[in-house]
């Protein structure tokens, strides 16, 4: 453990030794490279074979399973959902949540589009070109970001109540400027996110992935993504380490109703429109949470990691999927499809030991 | 590095007040290079505001900071503050699921983190200093010691000249304090100046040069550690206010107990209490075995037993005592019913309790007085008399099962007024109290259930001295005028004045019993060794180890 050294006169270089290469060349880095592996590849793969019983069940369920245009469609229908989980998983990093993620998910596509569209299909009659449609759409989440972000961090509310409230407040707005009204014949160039695609492989999936691997490796090797993990884990280390804790937190909160949006822009693409179901009307915040926390994002800040969060989002993807293909009675999809998410988290749990789990 | 000429660190008229209350009042206070200056007052005195103002967290509302002559940074620029000075706190500022490397470099080092750098660093300064923790260790797997360490080495990395160590032996046992100790020569050694703040006025004259004292927000006292005595030190920090020395011995604490205790409810036993003061005791008929213990085992990770027995009779107070690891926690966590065991019987009064169930271990007459205060002493949030109250709601509850805020706040006013414990009134929440304020209530909370036995693990942990004091009194006074027995579970040496008997541990295993106060400090610290038989070594309080004695230590 500790080595006990009588004091050895006076060190040198006292306090910046500077980096000495004692017995540390590249054979010793290399061996700590993969021991570091050994432990983190364990963790974040505690889903692995989650998914290949799914996969197994997927097959013998139906034929049509194991195709490519299948998984297409699984990549495709879960991309929104995931840059959403992106979103959720960064603030529950910084101990936080986020509940209305699902409502700026809706009502930043409608502000955009309701720009955008001639006043006959419902539209303001501004008729804004679809680029700065988007820009509008990415401002409406920094918007509702940074407003969650002052009230919870400055205004020290709780986080919880005020994204609760505001939930409810952004999915009367959506519903509040198109009275109640669906917004169809959305320009192309809008909706080339959620529905283009190059080959067989959608663009959103692309798009949601690149974002995935981003946000792993801003995490993993950026001072401000150490920074996230830091804040969640002991604010009070983090803050007297120098870390700007409360910028810390508005930023993410920021960041994550901007993917919320993007995630928006995804969904309207995908079904090409914008309902006042999207988002709110869906609940879609369940699956979001569940994901992250399958995924072994902790409820308690400072603990989880993208691979995770996207294996998550690929489960419930796969599990959607099954019980599409199953042909289960839509009146009970909902029921069947809880219980699945409550057993996968159970699953997880054992499977993935404490890293699905809040510290206890 | 410092020009010559002026103090490495040097605070000015330094004032800071909180509401109507003047935390710090005009403090003048400066450290050398190399130098080790230890600070010392009660709690409430001033200490943790000039910590938070020398570490650069919060603003002083008038005074200056000045680093090597030149004004420190702005308070907020924590980066460059660090450079100086670096604070390691009482409440470790570790974040656990990051790895050693990681807390470290917490919120310095480049925009792209290089992780290989940062473990490569981490590395060269642990081997410079002889410290030997992997950097890529999750530091939840790490214990006490080893976080602070890394906390030290956080402090290096940065290249702070100055080192501020807040109570940083609270936590640990004595073999590693003893190691912290050569760590901290190691880096006045090396230059760098270490403050040390410290409830133990052994410790500062073991390892600083000079101390300053603090009392009420004023600095009462700055001096070279050689020129002064104990009771010096200890007069600064009370003020004249105390009479005893801190290192009286056990029958003179029961005659000092003898008549603050006329007061207290005279139930149970009767002889034996109205012999309490003094020798007589001793004389006193066989009393009643309180607590029997019968071969105990356990595997908990805080030391295990093997096979422990021991006795507690009415009106005794039976101390336990030895390394951390040895289980002394154990014992008393396992009789109070905290923790299950493996084997093994304890019996109060003839009747056995059920192992590892805490609520029927108190309703059989068995009050706690848990070693972390913070995680098992109290509720936080709620007041004063609900948390003294809280052990005896059933008493107090009508037959609706309902309490009223009154009641409560009676039931808990002789118990409060009795620790003199010091709150703004009933309600006033727990977790605003300070730290011996705190521990009153977990005790007044053990107390307000009358037990027939009070097991107290480390009571006076980050207590000062005289709130100490007066702790362990009333404990005795308990003791003395209700015939409860007290099992008094420590590693504090100071707290076993006021036992009858001391049972010294060793890994586990009873070693030896000493049966006659006062107790020689020197022939304790041997038996919690292990070694038996009359000292005639180490007579400086943590043993001036002869390197024989820390070689032992290190073994182990």
């Amino acid at each position: 453990m500790i080595s006990r050294q009588a004091p050895q006169g006076p060190v040198e270089a006292a306090v910046t030794p500077g980096g000495k290469e004692t017995s540390w060349g590249p054979g010793g880095a290399v061996a700590s490279w993969v021991r570091g592996l050994n432990v983190n590849v364990l963790r974040e793969v505690a889903l692995l074979p989650v998914l290949i019983l799914l996969i197994v069940v997927g097959t013998v369920v139906s034929p049509a399973f194991l195709t490519v245009s299948n998984f297409a469609g699984i990549g495709e229908q879960s991309s929104a959902l995931g840059v959403v989980v992106v979103g959720e998983s960064l603030i529950l990093l910084i101990g936080g949540m986020d509940l209305s993620l699902e409502s700026t998910y809706g009502l930043a596509p409608m502000v955009a589009a309701w720009l955008i569209v001639p006043v006959a299909a419902y539209g303001a009659g501004t008729d804004l070109s679809p680029y700065l449609g988007i820009l509008v759409l990415l401002a409406v989440g920094a918007a509702v970001g940074l407003i969650n972000g002052l009230l919870i961090v400055k205004g020290r509310l709780n986080g919880f109540i005020v994204t609760l409230g505001m939930t409810i407040v952004l999915a009367g707005l959506q519903n509040g400027i198109v009275k109640a009204q669906s917004l169809f014949n959305l320009p192309t160039a809008f909706g080339y996110l959620g529905s283009a695609s190059i080959g067989q492989l959608p663009v959103s999936l692309i798009v949601a992935a690149v974002i995935f691997i981003l946000t792993g490796l801003f995490l993993r090797y950026h001072r401000a993504g150490r920074a996230i993990y830091a804040v969640g884990g002991n604010p009070a280390a983090a803050r007297a380490a120098g870390i700007k804790v409360e910028r810390v937190k508005i930023g993410v909160y920021v960041t994550g109703s901007v993917l919320a949006a993007i995630g928006g822009l995804m969904e309207a693409g995908r079904v090409s429109a914008v309902t006042g179901q999207q988002g709110y009307g869906e609940g879609i915040i369940f699956s979001v949470f569940a994901a992250a926390v399958i995924g072994g994002v902790s409820l308690k800040g400072g603990r989880g990691n993208m691979i995770g969060a996207a294996s998550g989002v690929i489960l419930l993807g796969i599990v959607g999927d099954i019980l599409d293909l199953a042909n289960v009675s839509n009146y009970w999809i909902e029921a069947i499809d809880g219980a699945v998410i409550l057993f996968a988290l159970v699953l997880a749990r054992i499977v993935g030991g404490e890293s699905t789990a809040e510290e206890r | 590095m410092t020009s010559s000429g002026h103090a490495l660190v040097e605070v000015a008229g330094i004032e800071k007040r909180f509401g109507t209350t003047r935390a710090l009042r005009g403090v003048d206070l400066s450290i050398g290079t190399g130098q080790c200056l230890g600070l010392v007052g009660r709690n409430g005195a001033g200490k943790s505001t000039l910590v938070s103002i020398l570490s650069g967290l919060s603003e002083p509302d008038a005074g200056t900071v000045r680093f090597g002559g030149e004004p420190a940074p702005r308070v907020g620029d924590i980066e460059r503050w660090r450079e100086w000075i670096a604070a390691v706190f009482q409440h470790s500022m570790i974040v656990p699921h990051l790895s050693v490397a990681e807390n470290v470099f917490l919120g310095g080092g480049p925009a792209l983190v290089s992780w290989r750098a940062m473990r490569r660093r981490t590395r060269g300064i642990m081997a410079d200093w002889g410290f030997d923790i992997a950097p890529e260790t999750p530091c939840r797997e790490l214990s006490v010691e080893q976080l602070q360490i890394v906390e030290i080495v956080r402090a290096l990395a940065r290249g702070a000249k100055c080192v501020l160590l807040d109570e940083p032996t609270a936590a640990l046992e004595r073999q590693a304090i003893l190691r912290l100790f050569d760590r901290v020569r190691q880096l006045t050694d090396a230059g760098v100046a270490v403050l040390y703040i410290s409830h133990h006025l052994e410790e500062v004259f073991e390892i600083c040069q000079n101390v300053a004292v603090l009392r009420d927000g004023e600095l009462v006292l700055a001096a070279p550690t050689a020129s002064l005595s104990k009771d010096d030190l200890v007069a600064a920090m009370v003020g004249g206010v105390r009479s005893a020395a801190p290192q009286a011995s056990g029958a003179e604490h029961r005659a000092a107990a003898g008549p603050a205790t006329a007061t207290g409810p005279a139930t149970a036993t009767g002889p034996a209490t109205a012999t309490a003061a003094g020798l007589e005791a001793e004389a006193a008929p066989r009393r009643e075995v309180v607590l029997a213990v019968d071969g105990l085992m356990s595997d908990s990770a805080r030391g295990r037993l093997s096979g422990v027995s021991l006795r507690v009779h009415a009106g005794e107070v039976v101390g336990v005592t030895g390394l951390l690891s040895a289980g002394v926690a154990t014992i008393g966590r396992v009789i109070a019913g905290a923790e299950a065991s493996t084997g093994g019987e304890v019996s109060l009064r003839g009747r056995r309790i059920p192992p590892g169930r805490r609520a029927a271990a108190q309703r059989a007459g068995i009050g706690y007085i848990p070693e972390d205060r913070r995680a098992e002493g109290f509720v936080a949030l709620l007041g004063v008399a609900e948390n003294t109250t809280m052990t005896i709601t059933r008493q107090l509850a009508n037959r609706f099962g309902l309490l009223r805020p009154r009641g409560r706040a009676a039931a808990a006013a002789p118990l409060t007024s009795r620790l003199s414990l010091v709150s703004s009134g009933p309600a006033q929440p727990v977790s605003e109290l300070s730290g011996g304020n705190q521990q009153k209530v977990t005790v007044a909370r053990t107390l307000a259930h009358h037990p027939s036995l009070i097991v107290a693990i480390t009571p006076t942990r980050g207590v000062d001295v005289a709130s100490k004091e007066l702790l362990l009194r009333s404990l005795a006074d308990v003791a003395a005028s209700s015939g409860a027995g007290v099992l008094l579970c420590t590693d504090e040496l100071s707290d076993l004045a006021i036992c009858d008997r001391v049972i010294a541990v060793v890994r586990g295993e009873v070693f030896t019993e000493f049966d006659r106060p006062p107790f020689d400090r020197d022939e304790l610290i041997l038996a919690t060794e292990g070694i038996a038989g009359t000292a005639d070594a180490a007579a400086a309080p943590y043993g001036a180890a002869g390197p024989e004695e820390t070689a032992r230590g290190a073994a182990q």
